[in-house]
């Protein structure tokens, strides 16, 4: 299969070399003159064995592990603005695997455990720091259901610990554990949770994928999908059509519109996440804290400035901004959980579209359409799933059936009754 | 912020309101199959333009409305009745308003 022009000839494409101390040092001397291209920009050729449409986080660490794990690197990644710009860089971050129910605990400590050895794998500095991440109780009842997550947690062999008041006190001194509204009881930490640096994932993984032999494509949108009967043939983008044996949709916000293209009907609706930054600060929060009486998390980056977020906006939307009324009300959670961030100011705030799914939970899955793979309904935790669900979706694609992580991820566990519903809300998108 | 024109209260800031999902689904007869009670309560069309959906007016007369909001640019062009329905304006899956 011949590439098209604008790729230099196949096998080792323009590579950026491998990245170390050493060679920072020695780019140093020649004044840092000496770096290329961290990934090639591709045009699409007219045919290929996978594509991917969305090169997010999902869908550049789906192509990485095609190629890496399971040798098919005869893909392309489309992306319809350039790489970075969609949720993969507009989320808060955080990776945990904090979960209460069996099937949600096991897919996320696989994936910490991935991004435990990412950086060595990808060769990129990713600036995964286990910080750790802790949830606040204020309520005795609350205490009693996250010792029950705790434990089931510690049973599949994920780390989690009980903190009492005083521990949480010496832990982040910003808390005010005797609030007017919701003193603090105590916490539950996962000391293996923690951030990491979420533009950098993008550029690791295309990176490593390009390097692999995956084409990925920029400024590329995909306006239509060619089916015949129920089989899916390929993709018409702005840059024309390419065929291919298998279509990938890792579009999460916007799957329900390319689901459409296609004509299937999902169990997702858009909503709304916004996230904020504050101005920078000297080091004052070296931990990820979740507020239990409210939903607000914050974390503190190395630039310094603080990263929180809240709840959804709460109706369907594909608005990537966000409303006032949230914004107060995360506001108001951060100050009464630490008084001491009253007076700082906020920097920025973003919104991003979720596919907030029936349940809460995830989709990896086939369609009922031949050749079509979804990887989707991320709800507002895609972020610290980006390097399970890429490896599983792989899985999906190369071997034709279910990584057994991520098999109870089926698109038909709606139809068959077997929703996972983490939070118990019922199939109503906003209240997850 | 959205200000809703409820329909006994007059306009109203969106935080009296709380957001109770597509009004545009049917619910089935009772005798049909399981797969179409299936699509009811899962399916959604989730559209990237104009959406009816229901409003409850929890902090006022805590009636429930009927909405035809666009979920790109949160225009609210219609306020109903429960009962009432209004016409939803069809864009393609791919039109993209911004364009």
């Amino acid at each position: 299969m011949a590439k098209s022009d604008s790729n230099p000839p196949s096998g080792r494409r323009t590579s950026s070399g491998r990245y170390s101390g050493w060679r920072l040092f020695l780019e140093g001397l020649k004044g840092q003159r000496g770096w290329s291209r961290a990934w090639a920009k591709a045009r699409p050729r007219s045919r290929y064995r996978v594509v991917i449409v969305g090169g997010g986080g999902h869908g550049l660490a789906t192509a990485f592990y095609l190629a890496s794990e399971y040798r098919i690197n005869d893909v392309a990644v489309l992306e319809r603005g350039p790489i970075g710009l969609g949720n993969v860089g507009r989320n808060t971050t955080i990776i945990r695997s904090n979960y209460f129910l069996p099937e949600n605990i096991r897919f996320y400590e696989f994936s910490l455990k991935l991004w435990e050895g990412l950086e060595r794998e990808l060769n990129f500095n990713t600036m995964v720091s286990q910080r750790g991440t802790l949830n606040l109780y204020h309520t005795e009842a609350q205490r009693d259901l996250f010792t029950r997550r705790a434990n089931m947690m510690r049973l599949l062999g994920a780390d989690a610990e009980q903190l009492s008041r005083e521990a949480v006190k010496e832990l982040v001194p910003l808390v005010d554990l005797d609030n007017g509204r919701y003193p603090v009881l105590g916490g539950f930490l996962q000391r293996r949770g923690g951030t990491v640096r979420h533009d950098a994932v993008a550029w690791g993984y295309a990176r490593a994928a390009c390097e692999a032999g995956v084409d990925i494509v920029e400024h590329c949108e995909v306006t239509g999908i060619r089916r015949e009967g129920e089989r899916v043939l390929g993709v018409e983008t702005t840059q024309g059509p390419i065929a291919a044996d298998t279509v990938c949709l890792a579009v999460a916000g916007h799957t329900s519109r390319l689901g459409a293209l296609a004509g299937l009907a999902l169990p997702i609706e858009s909503h709304v996440l916004q996230a904020f930054v504050s101005e920078a600060l000297k080091p004052v929060l070296d931990v990820v804290v979740t507020y239990g009486a409210g939903h607000f998390y914050v974390s503190q980056s190395d630039k310094g400035g603080l990263v929180f977020g809240g709840a959804i906006d709460g109706y369907n939307s594909y608005g990537q901004r966000g409303a006032l009324p949230m914004a107060e009300e995360v506001a108001a959670a951060a100050v009464t959980l630490m008084p001491a961030l009253a007076r700082v100011k906020v920097l920025r705030q973003w919104g991003g579209v979720m596919d907030m799914t029936m349940d809460g939970s995830p989709i990896i899955s086939k369609t009922p359409l031949a050749g079509l793979i979804v990887n989707g309904g991320w709800c507002y935790g895609g972020f610290k799933a980006i390097p399970a669900g890429g490896l599983t979706t792989a899985h999906l694609i190369a071997c034709d059936m279910p990584h057994p992580a991520a098999a109870h991820l089926s698109l038909d566990r709606f139809h068959g009754g077997r929703t996972l519903d983490e939070r118990g809300a019922g199939p109503f998108p906003y209240a997850h | 912020m959205l200000r809703i024109h409820c329909p006994w209260c007059g306009v109203r800031d969106e935080v009296e309101f709380r957001y109770r999902g597509d009004a545009g689904v049917a619910r089935p007869q009772a005798d049909a199959a399981l797969a179409a009670f299936a699509t009811y309560v899962y399916e959604r069309e989730n559209p990237r333009g104009w959406h009816l959906e229901w409003w409850l007016h929890v902090g006022g007369c805590r009636r429930l409305l009927k909405v035809l909001r666009h979920t790109l640019t949160h225009e609210i062009r219609w306020v109903g009745e429960a009962h009432e329905t209004a016409a939803v304006p069809h864009e393609t899956p791919c039109g993209d308003a911004k364009r």
